[in-house]
């Protein structure tokens, strides 16, 4: 059935035989090290990169025409999806755009356990953004120990919300649970062997010859770069620019908490890498400080306000009102005020913000998801033009781009 | 009589609304003067039709024509020099505009600017990319998205979708499940136009399921003869396992393996 010269390959129309003496090569959309579906279409000039173009796309799925065909509380597990190695920083990112424009107030114990989750996001992010840095860059070993780490990070994980990927552990309003007995004690004995595993990694690599030749200089961005072509997050204090939107505009427990932003002015991948490692310190700072906040708060965990929020489980079973609410709330969804809202939020790739648009609908008449990965990628050509081609590998891992959603 | 449903928005709608509905709005204030968003709003002049402070951010609204002396304004005067996000809200069907805002940060301050201005459906929007690089992208996305022309881009072209994509996906007259030409567009490209009868819309979806195709699937414990007719129902086949026997051959017994 199939008609061979309909097969022929088609490539936009892309001139790959030249008359001088530059090559054009496809980079992935299947390259292990393109990290998802990144299409690269690179100009070489012996092993000089001429002119790289990113094409992306490959992992459209339409979330954002998605949520405007599903309830808000409908929408929160497709946030999952996003940006998929952090998925709590998704749900959270989402959850407090929609907290912020209908004007709620979670209640502290459920933010306590907000922030814990989004640390330990933040950990499972940066161990996993190390592994495959290194394994690209050619250090295997580290690969295999990081992973081990994050394996018991996403059990911590698995015990609080039951999944280990797509977490959906992040309700509109708190929280649906509270941590169950001994999470705290396997939490601290995490946080305690992390900065142990961290100075392994860095005794691994930071002074490790292989690892600075290919690391040091590369994929150098300029603090003016990084700022026109919207670097956030670890791009954008790379090029020493300390700018944390958790200390800037803090959000959730942040102002009550003492953590450092390390920032580093070398503004190549080595630089970055550092900042990694450190951000992981900081994470699991965090994460001992608020294990002290936990007990000091009430056990309540959504919030209360029952014209948007179901009331609580025992609630419902014992006033009508409260189950009535509860069946509009399922069946008809809320509805928010008219209004929009941008809200932007520190995830482990740079600043996930969410752009909501509501005409007080069920439906949210816009949303726009301001993905990191997304302006990462475009800086790509810019970035990439000078470099050498086995360079290419280390400037990819070095951005940290996940393709859930730069694509969306 | 046939419902009624609007062609120019065909995304999902409540079922219901209780007809004393009215929704409310997000709280809105006015400037304060001599804040840092007043000396904004005043450096921005004329070219400001409408500005107010929603949730902690400046709203702007401006004409489509001045959007980028708007934005060339605040970054060269106002320090913000970072354009976090922009993309577009499809008003086509009330007002047959689009939306377009610009999220503007100030990494000294912390503060962010939305820059909103609206444009009638088909006229093309002045790019901003010699201002923010990170305008590259997002115009593409937006173009891609809405069709919304941007005038002078470096490169003009589609980003997410294919170059060869009919129709923009996040209008609202665009179906969440793809129009006609989505659903024939694998089809199409492999095989050819001709061949959408030959192929039809039964096997054009590899992951199509058909609960009475008995050719290609069957039900478990329901398993029929290949192609029988199964609209009336199907009769039950019961389950059987593999069983394992248990020789022993000293004495010659045989039986069935019951361990659990």
């Amino acid at each position: 059935m199939q008609v061979t010269n309909k097969l022929s390959p088609f490539f936009e129309n892309l001139n790959f035989e030249r008359d001088d003496n530059t090559m054009v090569i496809n980079f992935g959309p299947q390259h292990p090290s393109a990290h998802g579906q990144l299409r690269l279409v690179l100009e070489l000039d012996g092993e000089e990169v001429v002119k790289a173009l990113p094409d992306i796309g490959y992992l459209h799925r339409g979330i954002e025409k998605m949520a405007e065909n599903m309830t808000y509380n409908e929408f929160l597990p497709t946030t999952d999806r996003l940006d998929y190695i952090a998925s709590t920083a998704n749900n959270y990112a989402y959850a407090l755009s929609v907290e912020r424009l209908i004007g709620l107030e979670v209640p502290r114990r459920a933010q306590v356990i907000r922030t814990m989750l989004l640390e330990l996001n933040r950990i499972i992010s940066h161990l996993f953004f190390i592994a495959t840095h290194a394994l690209d860059v050619g250090a295997m070993s580290v690969f295999l120990y990081a992973f081990r780490e994050r394996e018991f990070a996403m059990d911590l994980m698995e015990d609080y919300c039951g999944a280990r990927l797509t977490h959906s552990a992040v309700r509109i309003g708190g929280v649906p649970l509270d941590l169950p007995d001994g999470w705290i004690e396997n939490m601290i004995t995490y946080t305690q062997k992390l900065p142990e595993n961290v100075k392994m990694y860095e005794d691994l690599l930071t002074e490790n010859r292989i690892w600075k030749m290919r690391l040091e200089d590369v994929g150098t961005i300029s603090a003016e770069n990084a700022m026109s072509w919207g670097c956030s997050g670890v791009m954008l204090r790379g090029s020493g620019i300390k700018y944390d939107i958790r200390k800037e505009e803090p959000y959730e427990l942040y102002s009550e908490l003492n953590f450092d932003i390390p920032v580093s002015n070398s503004c190549d991948s080595l630089g970055r890498y550092k900042l990694y490692m450190e951000e992981m310190r900081q994470s699991a700072r965090i994460i001992e400080q608020l294990v002290l906040m936990y007990p000091k708060t009430e056990p309540k965990l959504m919030a209360h306000s029952p014209q948007y929020i179901s009331a609580s489980k025992e609630e419902m079973m014992t006033q009508n009102y409260a189950l009535m609410q509860h069946f509009v709330l399922v069946t008809q969804g809320m509805r928010p005020p008219k209004g929009d809202v941008y809200v932007p939020t520190e995830s482990p790739k740079g600043e996930l913000g969410f752009y909501i648009k509501s005409e007080g609908e069920p439906y949210a008449y816009r949303l726009k998801c301001r993905a990191p990965s997304f302006y990462h990628t475009g800086l790509l050509q810019e970035l990439l033009v000078g470099t050498y081609i086995a360079d290419v590998v280390t400037i990819i891992g070095t951005t940290n781009i996940v393709f859930g959603e730069v694509d969306r | 009589m046939r419902k009624y449903v609007p062609k120019d928005n065909v995304q999902k709608k409540s079922y219901y609304t209780d007809r004393f509905w009215v929704a409310p709005r997000v709280p809105q204030s006015d400037v304060e003067e001599g804040s840092h968003f007043a000396s904004v709003v005043d450096a921005l002049g004329d070219r400001v039709l409408c500005a107010y402070i929603s949730l902690g951010q400046l709203i702007v609204t401006i004409k489509h024509q001045d959007n980028y002396s708007t934005l060339e304004t605040l970054k060269d005067e106002c320090g913000y020099k970072v354009c976090t996000e922009l993309s577009a809200v499809d008003y086509l069907a009330q007002d047959g505009e689009f939306e377009i805002f610009y999220q503007m940060l100030n990494l000294d301050d912390a503060l962010r600017v939305r820059v909103v201005c609206r444009i009638p459906d088909g006229e093309a929007i002045e790019t901003t990319v010699p201002l923010f690089k990170s305008a590259n992208f997002a115009e593409r996305e937006m173009y891609d998205m809405f069709g919304i022309k941007i005038n002078n881009h470096p490169f003009h072209k589609r980003i997410i979708m294919p170059d060869d994509w009919e129709g923009h996906p996040l209008l609202k007259t665009y179906p969440l499940q793809g129009d006609e030409f989505a659903s024939w567009y694998e089809v199409d490209k492999i095989f050819g136009k001709e061949y959408r009868d030959v192929i039809g819309p039964e096997n054009r979806d590899a992951s199509r399921i058909d609960r009475y195709d008995t050719k290609r699937f069957s039900r478990v414990g329901y398993e029929v003869d290949f192609d029988a007719d199964i609209s009336k129902g199907e009769s039950k086949t019961p389950i059987e396992y593999s069983q394992t026997v248990l020789v022993d051959y000293t004495t010659g017994t045989e039986q069935l393996d019951e361990r659990r």
